[in-house]
């Protein structure tokens, strides 16, 4: 790892002004970044730890709304009852996310931020039709995403909360790499009175993407027997040395099965 | 530079790092805790893991400055003099190490397992819960036999459980 300068931000103004010094960026649960630091793929001058920054914790459930902190870890998401009784289906993605060591330390904010294509957090903000909130703005997770590691965020923004109705029903499958536990394909589905959204991470080339096909084939049927010869496009579909495009397509089809049987239960 | 201060292993300590320096290079460097290990360098193989205020996380994949006024445990903290910790008599029992290389972090992954489990374990969630700890020698089926031991004699309560 390069040198680096740490600052630890007593508050979301803090932050916003200490981010204001050389390259600096970001640093939550540091489950991206210092691993990043660490080979040199990043090389920031400065980190600024907003992990002791209140306002950015914790999950709070009212009725069907939803607000979950951008610092809020994947283990406390996975773990929250309230959370479960209304949109089970996030935290069971949550709890599949990595490994036990890494949903202590990474959290919401620092996925999203980060947009890994293969990235889990993506998928539902989309299917749920999420907005996200930032120390500047509202953006709908629609407008969030705009591509591979990029997002709408500008410089110096700060995530500091998602917020989302819970849907009458939702379910997420992933098919994890082996070896990494990030998503090769993975499908988060969603079915409320506005109809049935389904958003895929880890197949398409520019990131997070609604299917268009499995959303048809679900309006009227929302069952998995709907989805029997359903065919999505490899076009714009990754080919890598785990999967090719072709491979991808058809595991997006057969994790909306799963991620259909899973949401109605 | 960064002063950090932590309380590790029961004992409170002071220092002044780079702030690049990782968690783990500040317990084996900077204190000698050298049972705490480095296995990978894309934080992967947990055989690093250590407990920041009851959680067992990756101290390769922390600064030292992040981990600044924590309460840290390494596997030095988990025996009680000469007594081990039953999770580390049951690895022993149970022949859950070969090299050893990877056994500190099994280990400490392994309480914090039990602990965040205190309805029980069984066979299926102890492996699944595995996931952040790779091991190259055992197969892992021992270690496996030695968390479901450890786990049974922890939650009887026989044994104090580490932060
Ligand atoms: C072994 C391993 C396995 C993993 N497996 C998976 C997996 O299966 N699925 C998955 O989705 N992820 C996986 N991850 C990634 C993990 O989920 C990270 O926690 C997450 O991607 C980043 O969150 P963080 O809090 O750690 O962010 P950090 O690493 O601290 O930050 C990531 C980026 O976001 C920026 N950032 C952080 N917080 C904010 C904010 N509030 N506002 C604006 N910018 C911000 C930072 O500047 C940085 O650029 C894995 C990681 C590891 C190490
Ligand atoms: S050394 Fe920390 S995960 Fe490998
Ligand atoms: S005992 Fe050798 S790596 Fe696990």
């Amino acid at each position: 790892m390069y040198s680096v300068n740490y600052h630890r931000a007593s508050s979301l103004a803090d932050a916003a002004s200490l981010a204001k010094k050389g390259e600096a960026r970001y640093l939550s649960g540091g489950m991206t970044l210092i691993p990043a630091m660490k080979v040199r793929l990043a090389a920031p001058s400065d980190v600024i730890d907003l992990s002791h920054i209140a306002e950015l914790k914790g999950v709070s459930v009212s009725g069907n709304s939803v607000r979950i902190g951008a610092g809020t870890t994947h283990a406390e998401v996975a773990g929250n009852a309230a959370l479960k009784a209304i949109c089970p289906a996030i935290c069971s993605l949550a709890a599949h996310i990595g490994d036990p060591h890494v949903r202590h330390m990474g959290t919401l904010g620092g996925s999203i931020a980060n947009n890994d294509p293969a990235a889990d957090y993506p998928a539902a903000m989309l299917a749920l039709n999420a907005t996200i909130v930032t120390d500047r703005r509202e953006i709908p997770a629609e407008d969030f995403f705009t591509g591979l590691f990029e997002t709408a965020l500008d410089e110096g923004e700060i995530v500091t909360a998602v917020t989302f109705q819970a849907p009458s029903k939702s379910g997420y499958s992933k098919f994890p790499n082996p070896a990494s536990r990030y998503a090769m394909a993975g499908v988060f589905v969603a079915q409320d009175q506005d109809g049935v959204r389904v958003a895929v991470t880890g197949a398409g080339e520019n990131g997070v993407f609604r299917s268009p096909e499995i959303e048809a084939a679900l309006a009227s049927n929302f069952d998995a027997s709907a989805l029997q010869g359903v065919t999505v496009p490899s076009d714009g579909l990754m080919s890598d040395l785990h999967a090719s495009a072709a491979y991808r397509a058809n595991l997006v089809v057969v994790m909306a099965k799963r991620a259909v049987g899973a949401a109605n239960g | 530079m960064s002063d950090v201060s932590l309380t590790v292993n029961g004992r409170r300590v002071t220092g002044t790092v780079e702030d690049r320096t990782l968690l783990v290079h500040y317990l084996r460097e900077h204190l000698g805790l050298t049972g705490t290990h480095v296995g990978c360098d894309t934080s992967q193989c947990g055989a690093c893991v250590v407990h920041v205020d009851g959680k067992a996380v990756k101290s390769c994949t922390m600064l030292a400055a992040q981990a600044s006024g924590s309460t840290v445990v390494t596997i030095e903290g988990l025996a009680n003099g000469a007594e081990l910790h039953p999770m580390q008599a049951a690895f022993k029992e149970n022949h859950g190490l070969q090299c050893g290389f990877c056994t500190p972090g099994m280990i400490m992954a392994a309480v914090d397992m039990v602990n965040r489990h205190p309805e029980g374990l069984d066979e299926a969630t102890v492996r699944a819960e595995l996931e952040g700890n790779i091991c190259r020698c055992t197969g892992y089926h021992n270690i496996v036999k030695a968390i479901l031991a450890a786990s049974q004699v922890m939650l009887k309560g026989t044994a104090q459980v580490a932060a």
